[in-house]
């Protein structure tokens, strides 16, 4: 019993950090028919800029807020002069964010060194909680608690507001949109940039969930999270979210079960995917 | 009756393929224009031209003596030119509600004016206000679209086949809200179905090859049986 719940936290903390990271693609995907190879990029600037703010600071709250802002800045940046001029080329698109992937990944190593930093939770998220003989890791549930609160927040955002519903209806028909008088680019900008700031978010809470940081973890998530993005349905933000929990608790129940195969069932999970439910387990864009 | 728009004489390329190869169009305000022309002329390509999503590589748009053919499609739809496309353009995924939301552009006492005469003239979408776009009937997806291009204070519309695929009963729904609207606003009206596109036209451009070949009043082209035999296919 004891065993099965930190399982299941396990993975529900890993699969919030991967929906962190997953969400933002499928809305970029989406709404801007973008692959995006370098949205794991993201997440390792988030990790590194989030921790390395933290230990300066000593606050873990102003690192969690700098990682977001290094996020933001990084989003406008990518999708102003890198993505920009490729809409439409998915071959180019590869392409040049697999090159602005590499970029971020050896920016860090040049300006944080080329050795992995640790990083340990704050004093008041450390530690566990004792219920009977259920030990409850109050980093893990903090996780899934903001995991949960970013997934609603960007619920209210897309189901109450007038930007949340253009995003929407872009995701199923931008031509449509502009036609209606909305201006798309600028809703590609605001897409791109929450979705890299919520990267970023996953970034820098991954870093006292491992302990430690290293400049290649930007793309060993990005895997799941792609794996994700297929799964939940390309551009569907709620598919991934389901999708994400589901590679979250296969990944920590299969890591302690069978290690070999914990990543090949994931990649067999979404093979599968594709060749039974090609638009995503849970339906197309929307 | 003054001028609202002109295309002189527009080309348009759709990747490699030359659609339009010359086609020039005078939209009076207040009347209906009708684009005939068999399957595959350039009617729809028209429609997306002046709208900016098939942009024009040479000759003009002018909209209220204003070129508009460099200008983005949401500059243009902000100029005041509503688009029913010939799909209908519905976000499936959308309440009636939220279709309507996502095209108000300006929420104020006149869309609230507009959006009360749009929902009576089709009662169907205030019924189906809160449900999704992609389960209402073809019928009702059509007066969706139209409702979405009228709900703005637009000075025109363009609206593309809008009976097609739809049964006789709702092709005279939606011919006769288009004819109550055309008290309101000015319209170009694609149309394959004749007896609609001459009930509603004023005038009419027949497109053929990319280029326009014919054009005048409606009333001359009920009378010129020639003309409808070889253009339009109608014995």
């Amino acid at each position: 019993m004891e065993l099965l719940f930190n399982l299941t936290l396990n993975g529900l903390a890993t699969g919030m950090l991967i929906f962190l990271l997953a969400a933002g693609l499928t809305l970029i995907f989406g709404l801007m028919d973008v692959l995006n190879f370098a949205h794991g990029g993201l997440f390792a600037w988030g990790a590194y800029s989030g921790i390395w703010i933290y230990t300066t600071t000593g606050s873990f709250l102003i690192g969690i807020f700098g990682a977001i802002l290094t996020g933001f800045l990084l989003g406008i940046i990518t999708e102003k002069w890198i993505i920009k001029p490729v809409y439409g080329n998915h071959v180019q698109q590869i392409l040049i964010t697999l090159g602005l992937m590499l970029v971020l990944s050896e920016m860090l190593k040049v300006i944080w060194g080329p050795n992995q930093l640790t990083a340990n939770p704050p004093e008041y998220l450390k530690g566990s909680w004792e219920i009977g003989d259920i030990i409850i890791i109050k980093y893990r549930v903090f996780i899934i608690f903001v995991g949960l609160l970013v997934f609603a927040g960007v619920q209210f955002l897309l189901k109450n507001t007038k930007i949340g519903l253009v995003v929407r209806a872009g995701v199923m028909n931008k031509e449509m949109v502009q036609a209606l008088g909305i201006n798309i680019k600028k809703v590609f900008m605001f897409v791109f940039m929450i979705g890299s700031g919520m990267a970023a978010l996953g970034g820098v809470l991954f870093g006292p969930y491992s302990g430690v940081i290293h400049a290649g973890m930007g793309m060993e998530f990005a895997i799941l999270a792609f794996i994700v993005v297929v799964i939940g349905g390309m551009g569907n933000f709620t598919g991934s979210v389901m999708a994400a929990i589901l590679v979250g608790l296969s990944g920590s129940f299969m890591a302690y079960y069978v290690p070999e195969l914990s990543l090949a069932v994931n990649m067999l999970l979404m093979a599968i995917v594709l060749i039974v439910k090609p638009q995503g387990l849970f339906g197309g864009k929307g | 009756m003054s001028e609202l728009l002109k295309l002189n004489n527009i080309e348009t390329y759709i990747g490699q393929y030359h659609i339009l190869q010359g086609v020039s169009v005078e939209v009076k305000k207040g009347e209906v224009t009708v684009l005939l022309g068999r399957n595959g002329a350039g009617k729809t390509t028209t429609l997306r031209t002046i709208m900016g999503l098939n942009p024009a590589s040479k000759g003009s748009v002018v909209y209220k003596g204003e070129e508009i053919q460099a200008l983005p499609t949401y500059t243009i739809a902000q100029k005041g030119i509503g688009y029913v496309p010939e799909d209908q353009g519905i976000f499936a995924g959308l309440t009636v509600e939220e279709n309507m939301k996502v095209a108000i552009q300006k929420e104020n006492e006149e869309t609230n004016k507009r959006l009360d005469y749009i929902l009576n003239l089709f009662p169907d979408l205030q019924k189906f206000w809160k449900k999704p776009g992609g389960l209402l009937s073809g019928g009702q997806k059509q007066m969706l679209s139209i409702a979405r291009a009228y709900v703005n204070d637009n000075e025109l519309l363009l609206i593309d086949e809008p009976s097609k695929g739809l049964a006789p009963i709702v092709v005279e729904k939606v011919m006769e809200s288009i004819l109550q609207m055309k008290d309101q606003t000015t319209i170009v009206l694609v149309e394959q179905n004749f007896m609609m596109a001459s009930t509603i036209g004023d005038c009419f451009y027949i497109i053929d090859d990319g280029r326009t070949v014919s054009n005048g009043t409606m009333k001359q082209l009920k009378e010129d049986e020639e003309m409808k035999r070889k253009y339009l296919g109608i014995a």
